[in-house]
């Protein structure tokens, strides 16, 4: 059914327990998204280490796609460096619909367990694409992300 | 129980078997009101007030009788008192901006609710920027209601306009205009009633209501959308400048300045919504004919049914009174560790239509300690059925979630 399709339990269990919740103590670089249209809110505080994001805390309230979304971002993003997270990014618009400049006639899918999969648990969150007004609601994260990060300077971000 | 079971085949949209719960924010159509527009569409379409030709004057009576229905409908004592806007919002702008740019200035005070729909708050708080007048909330109690005895003690000779809500969105709470009317005018002050769920779920006699200016929309009464209705007693309207300037509502125009034409057309610039007046009228003709009182009680009847059944729905909590006393078809409610949206969303897959999110009323949200509800509202269409569907669907949420 396609309900369990949206709410699969990957996306439940980092709705109740989410991941790196909270603040940092001294964010290196952070950004606030709304989603006027529903209240959906959310704060995203980053530290670098060098070119890679060290830690990183969300603080938020929303529906259960816009919190497991920032939740599995989290997990995602950490460690990793701009240009692997820009290709995260443009991998989770793609898988959203967002963004299809990508050719992916070559692309073996989306199934978490294949080698290489990008997005691992992340993927859980493609059931979300057969319900367009949601979209938002699983872009939230990712959208204040990029805010945060294009608010970091690289002059900033090097220790 | 009122049976009204027989309306639902004037609404071709509810054929589809849609458990249409969100009348609060838009109402379906009834097949009378699609046929009339349609009808004069066809034959009697023109502009009003400007043509000399046969059909411009059909037109303009068309226009003109839809204005004479509704004054006769809310009990005005003038059809010059009925002014024709685009809805409830553009209605309250025009007394915010056309009255209160007027007769507000430094050191006087606006008093609103915490109740509000952005609506009949966010006009004042633009005013009282532009004009230095301060903004004061009256609380609501603990069960939903508005707080009587704070909005009395905050009435003062510094209070120039209270702006209140005739029936919440969100709550349903019903506050006691004509009482606050009344308490109001002993300070000078205008009453101006956002009535945009009064009108259609109760009906309003503006005369026994006692406020000096009443808004509300066509959609939300069964009517098209496009077309709402100010309601201001003509010596409240006199002291209002137009809000907008344009064609219609000029008498004389040179290059530098201009004079008003007569009310109620100085308010109503540039052609107004003249099919959809024409729809409105054939609405007002709709719920007249099921009578004011049985749509109330209707409601009153699935309010008290889904109040009950929904104290059942284990995690469920209602926001705002949970008895019927002064309160409308309106209720909204949270679910313990499921969020509004994902509700609505569930409901959906169930074919039940609710509103999930903050229905236009932030500073209440952050009051009653959320962010989002569900909220279910109800009208003449709607039946026990339509109930237990949605309990049916809020159960299958808790069970998804697991919360159940």
């Amino acid at each position: 059914m396609a309900l369990e399709e949206l709410y699969r339990e990957v996306i439940l269990d980092h709705y109740r327990n989410p991941r790196n919740k909270g603040h940092l103590e001294d964010p290196q670089a952070s950004a606030q998204g709304v989603n006027p249209l529903c209240g959906d809110e959310i704060t995203i505080e980053v530290s670098f280490d060098g070119d890679k994001v060290s830690e990183i805390a969300v603080e938020g309230q929303g529906c259960s796609i816009s919190q497991s979304s920032a939740s599995m971002m989290t997990e995602a993003i950490k460690g990793k460096s701009r240009d692997e997270i820009d290709e995260l990014v443009k991998r989770f618009r793609q898988m959203m619909s967002l963004d299809t400049s990508i050719d992916d006639s070559n692309d073996p899918g989306l199934d978490p367990e294949r080698p290489g999969s990008v997005l691992g648990d992340i993927e859980a969150l493609q059931g979300v694409r057969q319900y367009p007004v949601r979209i938002k609601c699983a872009s939230l994260a990712w959208n204040t992300l990029l805010e945060a990060l294009s608010d970091a300077s690289p002059d900033s971000t090097s220790d | 129980m009122t049976d009204l079971s027989h309306l639902k085949a004037d609404f071709p949209i509810l054929e589809s078997g849609v458990h249409f719960l969100d009348s609060g924010a838009s109402s379906q159509k009834p097949i009378p009101v699609l046929e009339a527009m349609d009808r004069f569409a066809r034959t009697s379409y023109a502009n009003v007030h400007r043509g000399a030709y046969k059909l411009s004057v059909a037109s303009t009576n068309a226009y003109e009788a839809a204005r004479k229905r509704v004054a006769e409908f809310i009990g005005a004592a003038d059809e010059r008192e009925v002014i024709f806007t685009r809805g409830t919002t553009t209605s309250l702008n025009t007394v915010a901006f056309g009255w209160g740019m007027e007769h507000l200035g430094e050191g006087d005070r606006i008093l609103t609710t915490q109740m509000e729909h952005h609506a009949n708050l966010v006009p004042w708080q633009m005013v009282a920027k532009r004009t230095g007048a301060t903004l004061d909330h009256v609380p609501i109690t603990d069960d939903g209601r508005l707080d009587m005895a704070i909005l009395e003690s905050k009435l003062g000779p510094d209070v120039k306009v209270v702006a209140v809500t005739g029936m919440s969105n969100v709550l349903g709470t019903m506050p006691d205009v004509s009482r606050i009317a009344q308490l109001a005018h002993q300070h000078g002050a205008r009453v101006v009633v956002d009535a945009a769920q009064l009108v259609p779920h109760s009906g309003v006699d503006v005369q026994q209501l006692g406020a000096d200016f009443v808004a509300f929309s066509s959609h939300k009464m069964l009517g098209p959308t496009g077309i709402g209705v100010l309601w201001g007693r003509m010596d409240a309207l006199e002291e209002t400048e137009p809000f907008e300037g344009g064609g219609e509502m000029i008498a004389d125009v040179t290059l530098h300045d201009a004079t008003w034409a007569e009310i109620p057309h100085r308010f109503e610039a540039g052609t107004p919504p003249i099919i959809e007046a024409v729809g409105l009228h054939a609405a007002i003709d709709y719920l007249d004919s099921i009578g004011m009182d049985l749509v109330f009680e209707h409601d009153q009847e699935l309010t008290a049914i889904a109040l009950e059944r929904l104290s059942d729905v284990p995690g469920l909590a209602i926001q705002g009174p949970t008895d019927l006393k002064d309160r409308g078809g309106v209720v909204s409610m949270t679910m313990e560790g499921i969020h509004a949206h994902d509700l609505a969303t569930i409901l959906d897959e169930q074919n039940v239509a609710v509103r999930a999110g903050h229905h236009c009323a932030k500073p209440l949200m952050r009051c009653l300690g959320v962010t989002a509800t569900a909220r279910a509202s109800f009208y003449v269409y709607n039946e026990e059925a339509d109930i237990n569907a949605l309990i049916h669907g809020l159960r299958r949420a808790g069970e998804i979630f697991g919360t159940i």
